[in-house]
C-alpha cells in the first residue's frame, strides 16, 4: 500500500496509517458526543422546574455520565485526531509507531466503556469530580485510568512524529503555528495526565480497600491539577484549530508568529497550578497561596487568551482586506462567508468564548468574588461557554472541513449545515447566560430539586425568587435548542460518512494552499519538505493599523470585561461582612 | 501563507510584531495587573474576605465541640420531620459551631444583627457546600478540616443554608437555618 494519500482539494498529505487513526478517533469522539448529548437533554429537562423529567437517583447518575462523556471522552478522542493531523499531515511525515497509537486507542475505548458501565450500574453517581471520601465502584476509577493511559500513549506518538519529522527533514525551519499549538496542548496533557495518575491510582486502590483513606482536601488540590489543566488542553487545541481554519478558509497568515507562539508558551508556563481557583472557597489553604496561584501576580495565561482573541480575527481581517474588502471598519467581517459552517462555527466560538466564557472565568476565579459564585449554577454556566461554545463548537466546525478532506465524502444536507452552528451556538449561549443568571441568585449546581419539596415536607421551607425559576426554564429551552443543533450535527456527519457521495478526485470543494499536487492521489515517495512562504517583511512596520476593525472589537471586549468585573465587586460588597 | 505552514522566518522569535498587537498587549497586561492588585487591596479595604484560619480535626472531636455549644446555648427547638432540632443562640463574639452531615446542617443558629461571630464549619462525613441564601455566600466544607470565619450578619430575618456540593442521593433535601434578630 502506498504510504501517503494526497488530498487533491486541500493539497494535504495523509499518512495512511495516521489517516485511519484520525478517522477512528474522530468517530469514537462522535459516539461519545452522541451519548453525552442525549444525557445533556435528560439533565436539561430535569432541571427545567416545570418539566422535572427524571427522578433524583437517575438524575445524579445521568449527570455524572453526561459530564464524563461530553467533557472528557468526546473531546479527548477528537483531540487525538487533531494531534495526529497536526503532526503527520501538516509536517508531511509518517506517523510514529502506529501500532502503539492503536493500542492507545484501544485502551481509551476500553476505559470509556468501563467507566460508563460503572456509572450506569448505578453505584458510581459521584459526578465527574468524584470527590473523596464519596466512593465510586473500582472500575469507575480503573476505566478513567485506562483512558488516560491511552491518551498518554497518543501524546507520545505525537511527540515521536515530531522527532521523526525533524530527523527526516520533512519540513524546513520551524514547525507550523498550528502544530506548535498542538504541541502546547500535548505538553499540558502530559502534565495533566500525571496529576490524574497521582490522584486516580490511589483512589482506585482506596476503592478496592488497599489504601485506608484519602484526604479530601489533598484530593481536591491534585484532582484539579487534572480537572482544570485538561480544560487548558482544550483551549490550546481549539485555539490551534481557530488558526487552522483562518488559514484554510481565508489563506490568513498569522499577524505575528512571535506573538502567537509566545502566547501559546504563556499557556504552558502559567496555566498549570491555576487549578488553584477551584480551591478558593476551601479551608486550609491560605489567601496568599490562593491569590498567587490563581494569577501568578499577572494573569499571564489570561493575557495569552486575550492575545489570541485579537490575533485570530485580526489575521482574518488582514487577509480579507488584502482581497479588497477595505471599506470602513467591518466590511471584511460583513462579507465573511457566514453561510459556511466551518467559518461561522469558529467565529461564533471565538466571540462567545471570549465574551462569555473568558470574562466570567476570570471573574469567578478572583479570590473574594468566588465567595458569591462557588458551586452555584453560575459555574456550569461559565464552563458551558468555555468548553462547549469554545471547544465543542470549534471541533464541530472543523468536522465540516474533515468530511471532504479526511473522509472523502460530500456533505449531505449542506443547507441544514449552514444553520447548525447558529442553532447550536445560540442554544448554548442562552443556556450559559441563564445558568449564570440563576447562579447569581444563588441556585446551586448539581441539584435535583431547587424547589426543595422534600425538605418542605419535613418542615424546612425555602424558595428561590420567582425570577430564578424563570431563568431555569430558559436554561431548559436553551438545552433543547442546543441538543437539536447537536443532533443535526451528528445527523449530517454520520449521514455524510454513510450516504454522502464518495469523492474520487478533486471536486473543487476547497481552495488549495498553492501547493503543487502530485498527479496521483496516492504516493509512496518521500514528499517534498514543507516550506514556509517567502518572507514579506514590508507588511509590517507600517504606520497604520493592519486590523483596525478587530482592534475595535477587542476594545469592546475589554470594556465589557472591566465593567462586569467591577459589577461583581459591587455585588460582593453587599453581602454580610466576613473574614 | 498560513498558520499550517512553517513560518517564513526559520527562527520565529525574530518575526516582526504589528502595531496593534503591541498596543493590545500593553493594554491587556495593565488590566491583568489591575485585576491582580484588586485581590490584596480587597484584603486591606474590603469587608468580605475568605478566612485564613483552619484546623485539622476529626468527626468525633468536631461533633463534641458542636454538642458542647448546643448544650449550653439552646433557646428552643424546631421540629424537622418529627425530630427536634435545637436552635442555638450563642453570645455575640463567641465561637459558633455548625456541622454538615448526610443530609442535614446542625444545629440551627440564632444570631444578632450587627454582632460578629466566629463561625466554625466542618463535615462529619463527605464534602458539603455551605451556601447561605438569599445572601449568597458560598463555602466549601471539607471533612477533617475545621474552617473558622468571622461573620457579621447585617440583615435580619430567616436565612437558609443550601448544600451546594453534591453529597449523594438526598443532597437536595439538605437545608439548614440561621435566624438573625435585632
Amino acid at each position: 500500500m502506498s504510504q501517503y494519500r494526497i488530498c487533491p482539494d486541500s493539497g494535504l498529505y495523509f499518512d495512511r496509517a495516521g489517516e485511519s487513526l484520525m478517522k477512528a478517533n474522530a468517530v469514537a469522539g462522535a459516539v461519545a458526543l452522541l451519548v453525552g448529548g442525549i444525557l445533556a437533554l435528560l439533565v436539561g429537562l430535569t432541571r427545567w422546574p416545570s418539566v422535572h423529567l427524571l427522578g433524583a437517583s437517575d438524575f445524579y447518575m445521568v449527570l455524572t455520565a453526561h459530564g464524563i462523556n461530553a467533557l472528557i471522552f468526546w473531546i479527548i478522542f477528537f483531540e487525538m485526531a487533531i494531534l495526529y493531523f497536526a503532526s503527520s499531515s501538516l509536517l508531511r511525515c509518517r506517523l510514529a509507531t502506529p501500532r502503539w497509537a492503536w493500542l492507545g486507542f484501544l485502551l481509551m475505548i476500553i476505559g470509556a466503556v468501563m467507566t460508563n458501565v460503572a456509572i450506569f450500574q448505578g453505584n458510581s453517581s459521584v459526578m465527574m469530580t468524584s470527590y473523596a471520601p464519596m466512593e465510586a465502584a473500582p472500575h469507575f476509577y480503573l476505566g478513567m485510568i485506562l483512558f488516560a493511559v491511552g491518551a498518554l500513549i497518543g501524546c507520545f506518538v505525537f511527540l515521536g512524529t515530531l522527532v521523526i519529522a525533524k530527523e527526516e527533514k520533512t519540513y524546513e525551519g520551524s514547525i507550523p503555528l498550528v502544530t506548535f499549538g498542538a504541541l502546547t496542548a500535548c505538553i499540558i496533557a502530559v502534565f495533566t495526565i500525571a496529576s490524574g495518575a497521582i490522584i486516580l491510582i490511589p483512589s482506585f486502590l482506596w476503592s478496592v480497600g488497599i489504601i485506608g483513606q484519602i484526604d479530601a482536601l489533598m484530593y481536591r488540590v491534585i484532582w484539579w491539577g487534572l480537572g482544570h489543566s485538561s480544560q487548558q488542553i482544550n483551549v490550546a487545541a481549539h485555539v490551534s484549530v481557530w488558526y487552522a481554519v483562518a488559514a484554510i478558509a481565508f489563506g490568513a497568515k498569522p499577524m505575528s508568529e512571535k506573538v502567537s507562539r509566545t502566547a501559546f508558551l504563556l499557556y504552558i508556563f502559567f496555566l498549570q497550578l491555576a487549578s488553584a481557583h477551584h480551591i478558593l472557597a476551601d479551608p486550609g489553604v491560605s489567601s496568599t497561596w490562593k491569590i498567587f496561584n490563581t494569577s501568578y501576580a499577572m494573569y499571564l495565561a489570561v493575557l495569552a487568551s486575550m492575545i489570541h482573541g485579537l490575533t485570530v480575527p485580526g489575521s482574518i481581517e488582514v487577509a480579507q482586506r488584502k482581497k479588497g474588502l477595505t471599506n470602513g471598519l467591518f466590511e471584511w467581517l460583513r462579507k465573511a462567508p457566514w453561510g459556511n459552517p466551518v467559518f461561522s462555527g469558529v467565529f461564533l466560538s471565538i466571540v462567545t468564548f471570549g465574551f462569555i466564557g473568558g470574562i466570567t472565568g476570570v471573574v469567578m476565579g478572583t479570590e473574594q468574588i468566588n465567595l458569591i459564585i462557588h458551586n452555584t449554577f453560575y459555574v456550569p454556566g461559565h464552563f458551558h461557554a468555555t468548553v462547549v461554545l469554545g471547544t465543542t463548537l470549534t471541533f464541530m466546525a472543523l468536522t465540516y472541513f474533515l468530511i471532504p478532506v479526511l473522509f472523502r465524502r460530500e456533505m449531505i444536507m449542506p443547507g441544514l449545515a449552514k444553520w447548525q452552528p447558529y442553532l447550536f451556538g445560540g442554544g448554548m449561549t442562552i443556556l450559559s447566560l441563564f445558568m449564570m443568571g440563576a447562579g447569581t441568585l444563588g441556585v446551586p449546581r448539581r441539584h435535583w430539586d431547587v424547589g426543595f419539596a422534600q425538605a418542605a415536607e419535613m418542615g424546612l421551607k425555602f424558595e428561590f425568587p420567582g425570577s430564578a425559576e424563570m431563568m431555569l426554564g430558559l436554561v431548559g429551552i436553551g438545552t433543547v435548542l442546543a441538543c437539536l443543533g447537536g443532533a443535526i450535527f451528528l445527523l449530517i456527519t454520520v449521514g455524510s460518512l454513510l450516504f454522502g457521495k464518495k469523492i474520487e478526485k478533486s471536486a473543487g470543494l476547497l481552495q488549495s494552499f498553492g501547493l503543487p499536487l502530485a498527479a496521483s492521489c496516492y504516493t509512496s515517495e518521500k514528499p517534498e519538505p514543507v516550506k514556509g512562504p517567502a518572507a514579506d517583511l514590508e507588511e509590517h512596520g507600517s504606520s497604520g493599523f493592519e486590523a483596525p476593525g478587530t482592534f475595535v472589537l477587542a476594545l469592546v471586549l475589554l470594556v465589557t470585561f472591566v465593567v462586569y468585573y467591577f459589577i461583581n465587586w459591587k455585588y460582593l460588597s453587599s453581602v454580610w461582612p466576613m473574614g | 501563507m498560513s498558520a499550517i505552514l512553517p513560518p517564513s522566518e526559520s527562527i520565529w522569535w525574530k518575526t516582526p510584531v504589528g502595531k496593534e498587537e503591541i498596543v493590545w498587549i500593553i493594554i491587556a497586561l495593565v488590566w491583568c495587573l489591575i485585576m491582580f492588585a484588586m485581590m490584596p487591596i480587597w484584603h486591606i479595604y474590603g469587608k468580605q474576605n475568605l478566612s485564613n484560619e483552619a484546623y485539622k480535626t476529626t468527626p468525633v472531636q468536631y461533633e463534641a465541640k458542636v454538642n458542647a455549644m448546643t448544650k449550653q446555648h439552646t433557646v428552643r427547638t424546631q421540629s424537622v420531620g418529627g425530630v427536634d432540632i435545637p436552635v442555638v443562640a450563642p453570645p455575640a463574639g463567641s465561637d459558633v459551631y455548625m456541622l454538615a452531615r448526610l443530609w442535614s446542617w446542625y444545629p440551627m443558629l440564632e444570631l444578632k444583627k450587627g454582632e460578629t461571630y466566629r463561625l466554625h464549619l466542618s463535615s462529619l462525613d463527605w464534602q458539603h457546600g455551605f451556601s447561605l441564601q438569599p445572601i449568597n455566600i458560598n463555602l466549601q466544607i471539607v471533612p477533617e478540616y475545621e474552617m473558622v470565619t468571622t461573620i457579621t450578619p447585617d440583615t435580619t430575618g430567616e436565612f437558609t443554608i443550601v448544600c451546594n456540593e453534591y453529597c449523594g442521593i438526598l443532597h437536595h433535601t439538605m437545608i439548614g437555618k440561621i435566624y438573625v434578630t435585632e
